[in-house]
């Protein structure tokens, strides 16, 4: 097994193509005959002695036709991957078991398009797409997430078996790319913990004194803070909730302690990380407080990103 | 490596499928039964329907159903399931059942490889000038239905139709390649099925009253000569088939039995040809009288026929030389010349009394003959294609009632004639003339040149052709049978052609077919042979073919694959010019790097050569026009500009 790896990481060479943007040269691309490729060689062999034995001498020409076809269609098929511009692009963060999605851009400098291109970085999760003549085309490669943290993107095979469906040409590619995985929110969420205000007050009932205004409702918010009146005048725009002042003068410091002590470290940075996303739904002002490490309370998808990602990257 | 297309077809592709389904279906429904036709055309416009109306396939057991059906017919029509026509019809079916079970792409994958499949079994039916070019236009078809399948619905109809015609095109180098020197075996390699060779026409090894006269009706080519020395201007042209020296009354046939080889002597030089036979699925040679010498593998049969050692079941060359002068068995054994004095009893007594008289009034053989000559040359006896049918008593019937009658009628009769009056005689079947092609000077001969003549054996002379038919029609033998026969006689129209261009046309057509068939068709193992030597390479085995073929092949692909990767994209003019102007820069040393905008590369040349940066200020702001700029047509200034810097010294 280990001459294998060894065998195949000397010929496809799998090391990390970096950030640049991969021309696919000759030496980068493979090819093989595919199911149909078979199929299509042995009946060729059944017509050729078909033909020798009924001495059909158009037959042998149809016969060598074909295989000269045969031949063009894998130098086509090689083409179709060969010169092609990868440029490794960006992803987005996403929860740990959600799906990931890696951006790349492929160009053709070719006066023809590429056809049927497939690309892949997990057997279930394939991308098809052409780049029409003299063009780019920007793509998103699906990859799994299963675990918080950085998800590496694992080498990419793409393939074709454009335009004859005899050959799979195919290469790996490795661009250094990889996305943020946050921890998965908790779905039997414990309710948020008070909030650690000065002056003591409890989240939800100091906060209910001083309307400041409308905005629009979110999940996490509760229904009595609905404004029904407000609603009743519109019914076309989404549903507003009161916005009261008050609560949000106390801040909401989550912390590591707070999380029930039997959990395991990944049940309870779960936890923690529902609590952030729920405070931010609730519009509180919220700090984290990890072990080794603190953000200030704060709103706003730059702090909640800021929360998060250290959530995400918590001891490693 | 490879994953199994299991994708699901997109809605565009089945038309082209049908397309290919159609086009490859379609040569073979011109001798298949009227129901397989009809059966694979509803086939295919439910198929069609279906894929119209956006409905879903039928099901398993509908289908199941449905090659039950089919399969059941096919071995009622053939009594077989194997074999040439049955197994086509197989396909045929297949291939139109398939449409119904179109889901993914490996379906249509084997649809396209089902399609090149029966694009072979068309060769087996005809080899022609026509069904080639059909079947290359049917293979380009196939080929770009498979390149639709693989490539999804962005394919365009026009671009997929060029480029499946360019990689159609790629293929024939490597076919012409291959066709010269892959090693040719000449098959079969195993036994054919019965019915590999069937519907053949040509002459029979029986003769009837009518026999010949039907097949004179047929302009189908028999065989082409190509003599290789000059023909004798007199020369008469008696192609030799079967000699039929067994009567029964009625019919004609060889007689069996062990036959002792001839003696022949030639009283003139030998003259060489050529013969392409067509298939006849007879082993007769149809050499000229008398063959002097014959290829290898067959022999004369005693009789003077020339004999291959296999039935003709496809085309063939062979070489054969010929004397037109010979004497054939001056030394006869009298159980032959019992056998060729032989009559049955019952019939024709008119006939032997006739020929009795005949004897009892003259002395020698040759007066005798001269007098059934006379007869048939006397006003009454005419030549006709359609002679009246004859009775049981055939032979009196024709020369005292009808008088009408083809050139078997006129052998028949004569040869009883002179069994009836005690001179050894026999009917010879095979074909008289033929016709040249001024254009590439190979000698036609049709099935309307079939002919039938007797011959007759005299004492220290041996056997001597007589041709009744001379005496009745001269014209028959001195200038073919559009002249000897009447107008209004149902002869083929190529063979009546008498006006100069259609006859022409014809000429020109037939040397064609005729080039076809020798250079292309005809390319077997012998013409390998010769062929390669031709081009240096003597004494050629497998072996160096293979080497050959290898190197050739190699070469031809490491072409087509330098052509592929040593494409460089084309850059739009503004580029290249922009280019140009890089290059000037480079040989003043000034060099772009690598991610250098030309805004950039301005800045710092004016820092280090103001002069040249006010030449290139000019071309940057060009340049970027072209790119950014929406006034119209920008590349003009551009060439000046660029031009201009390189002008600049």
């Amino acid at each position: 097994m280990r001459l294998l790896s060894t065998l195949q990481q000397r010929l496809f060479r799998w090391q990390s193509d970096g950030v640049a943007p991969i021309r696919l040269g000759q030496r980068r691309v493979f090819i093989v005959p595919s199911h149909g490729g078979m199929l299509f060689s042995s009946a060729l062999i059944v017509m050729l002695i078909g033909a020798i034995n009924y001495s059909l001498a158009l037959g042998h020409a149809l016969v060598f036709l074909l295989a000269g076809v045969g031949l063009s269609a894998m130098i086509q098929t090689f083409r179709n991957l060969y010169g092609l511009v990868i440029t490794p692009g960006r992803s987005e963060p996403v929860f740990a078991g959600e799906i990931a999605h890696f951006g790349l851009t492929l160009g053709n400098e070719r006066p023809t398009p590429r056809l049927a291109l497939e690309l892949s970085a997990v057997a279930d999760h394939m991308v098809e797409t052409a780049i029409p003549s003299q063009d780019t085309v920007q793509l998103t490669i699906p990859l799994p997430s299963t675990r918080r943290g950085w998800l590496d993107l694992p080498k990419i095979r793409l393939s074709t078996r454009y335009p004859l469906g005899l050959f799979t040409a195919w290469s790996y590619l490795q661009p250094a790319m990889r996305c943020l995985v946050y921890p998965c929110p908790r779905p039997d969420l414990p309710p948020l913990p008070a909030a650690a205000s000065d002056s003591g007050d409890q989240y939800g009932e100091g906060g209910q004194d001083d309307f400041s205004g409308f905005r629009e409702r979110q999940a996490a918010d509760s229904p009595r803070h609905i404004a029904w009146k407000a609603n009743a005048r519109d019914d076309r725009r989404p549903l507003l909730v009161k916005q009261f002042s008050g609560g949000a003068q106390g801040t909401l410091i989550l912390s590591w302690s707070m999380t029930p002590t039997s959990l395991d470290t990944e049940a309870r940075l779960s936890i923690l990380t529902g609590w952030i996303l729920a405070a931010e739904s609730a519009a509180l002002h919220y700090g984290l407080e990890l072990p080794g490490s603190s953000i200030p309370a704060g709103r706003g998808d730059a702090h909640q990103r800021r929360c998060l990602e250290s959530l995400a990257l918590f001891e490693s | 490596m490879s994953t199994p297309a299991k994708q699901a077809l997109d809605h565009g592709c089945p038309p082209w499928l049908i397309a290919s389904a159609l086009l490859t279906i379609a040569p073979h429904f011109e001798h298949q039964p009227l129901w397989l036709s009809a059966f694979s055309a509803a086939l295919l416009v439910w198929a069609t329907w279906l894929w119209h109306q956006d409905q879903r396939l039928p099901g398993r057991w509908p289908m199941i159903a449905l090659v039950g059906l089919a399969c059941s017919g096919i071995f009622v029509e053939y009594r077989t399931l194997f074999g040439r026509d049955a197994g086509v019809g197989m396909l045929v079916i297949f291939m139109a059942m398939k449409l119904l079970e179109l889901r993914s792409r490996r379906d249509a994958n084997i649809i396209t490889i089902l399609g090149y499949f029966l694009l072979l079994t068309h060769y087996l039916y005809s080899q022609s000038i026509p069904t080639g070019l059909w079947l290359i236009a049917a293979l380009w078809i196939v080929t770009a239905a498979q390149i639709r399948v693989n490539g999804g619905p962005l394919c365009r109809i026009r671009e997929t139709l060029r480029y499946a015609a360019m990689i159609c095109l790629q293929g024939i180098p490597f076919m012409l390649v291959l066709f010269v020197l892959f090693p040719r075996i000449s098959g079969p390699l195993w036994g054919l099925p019965e019915d590999a060779h069937a519907g053949r026409t040509g002459l029979s090894d029986s003769m009837t009253p009518g026999s010949i006269a039907s097949l004179a009706q047929s302009a189908e080519i028999a065989f082409r000569v190509r003599f290789a020395d000059p023909l004798p201007a007199t020369a008469k042209l008696y192609w030799r088939g079967p000699v039929l020296d067994n009567f029964d009354g009625r019919a004609w046939r060889s007689s069996a039995g062990a036959i002792p080889r001839e003696t022949l002597t030639f009283d003139s030089a030998p003259i060489r040809y050529e013969t392409t036979l067509e298939a006849n699925n007879q082993r007769w040679l149809l050499a000229l009288d008398a063959p002097s010498t014959l290829p290898p593998d067959s022999s004369l049969d005693g009789r003077l026929t020339a004999q291959g050692r296999l039935p003709i079941t496809q085309r063939q060359r062979v070489q054969l030389a010929s004397s037109l002068d010979y004497r054939l068995n001056v030394e006869e054994s009298p159980k032959i010349l019992h056998q060729n004095l032989a009559l049955p009893a019952r019939f024709n007594p008119q006939a032997r009394s006739l020929a009795a008289s005949w004897r009892a009034e003259t002395q020698t053989p040759q007066a005798i003959i001269d007098k059934a000559l006379e007869l048939f040359a006397s006003e009454r006896f005419a030549y006709t294609l359609e002679p009246p049918l004859l009775g049981e008593n055939s032979i009196d019937e024709f020369l005292f009632q009808t008088r009408r009658g083809f050139c078997e009628h006129y052998a028949a009769a004569f040869v009883v004639l002179m069994r009836a009056a005690g001179i050894p005689a026999r009917v010879v079947g095979g074909y008289l003339g033929g016709e040249q092609n001024p254009l590439d000077g190979y000698w036609v001969i049709r099935q309307s040149d079939a002919h039938a003549w007797a011959e007759v054996w005299l004492e220290g002379r041996g056997w001597r052709r007589i041709d009744p038919t001379a005496v009745v029609a001269p014209a028959r033998v001195d200038s073919g049978i559009s002249d000897a026969l009447p107008a209004g006689e149902p002869l083929p129209a190529l063979v009546q052609m008498r006006g100069t261009w259609l006859r022409n046309l014809r000429h020109r057509w037939e040397a064609l077919n005729n080039a076809w068939n020798q250079q292309i068709l005809g390319y077997d193992p012998q013409r390998q042979r010769e062929l390669l030597a031709k081009l240096g390479l003597p004494d050629s085995d497998w072996r160096s073919m293979a080497t050959m073929l290898g190197g050739l092949g190699t070469l031809l692909m490491a072409s087509m694959l330098a052509w592929t990767l040593y494409q460089h994209p084309k850059h739009d003019p503004a580029t290249r010019l922009w280019h140009t102007a890089l290059r000037h820069l480079a040989r003043r040393q000034v060099h772009c790097a690598p991610g250098e905008t030309p805004l950039a590369l301005l800045r710092r040349i004016e820092k280090t050569d103001p002069k040249l940066a006010q030449q290139l200020n000019r071309v940057v702001e060009c340049y970027l026009l072209t790119r950014y700029g929406d006034a119209g047509d920008a590349l003009n200034p551009l060439r000046d500009a660029v031009a201009q810097l390189t002008r600049w010294r």
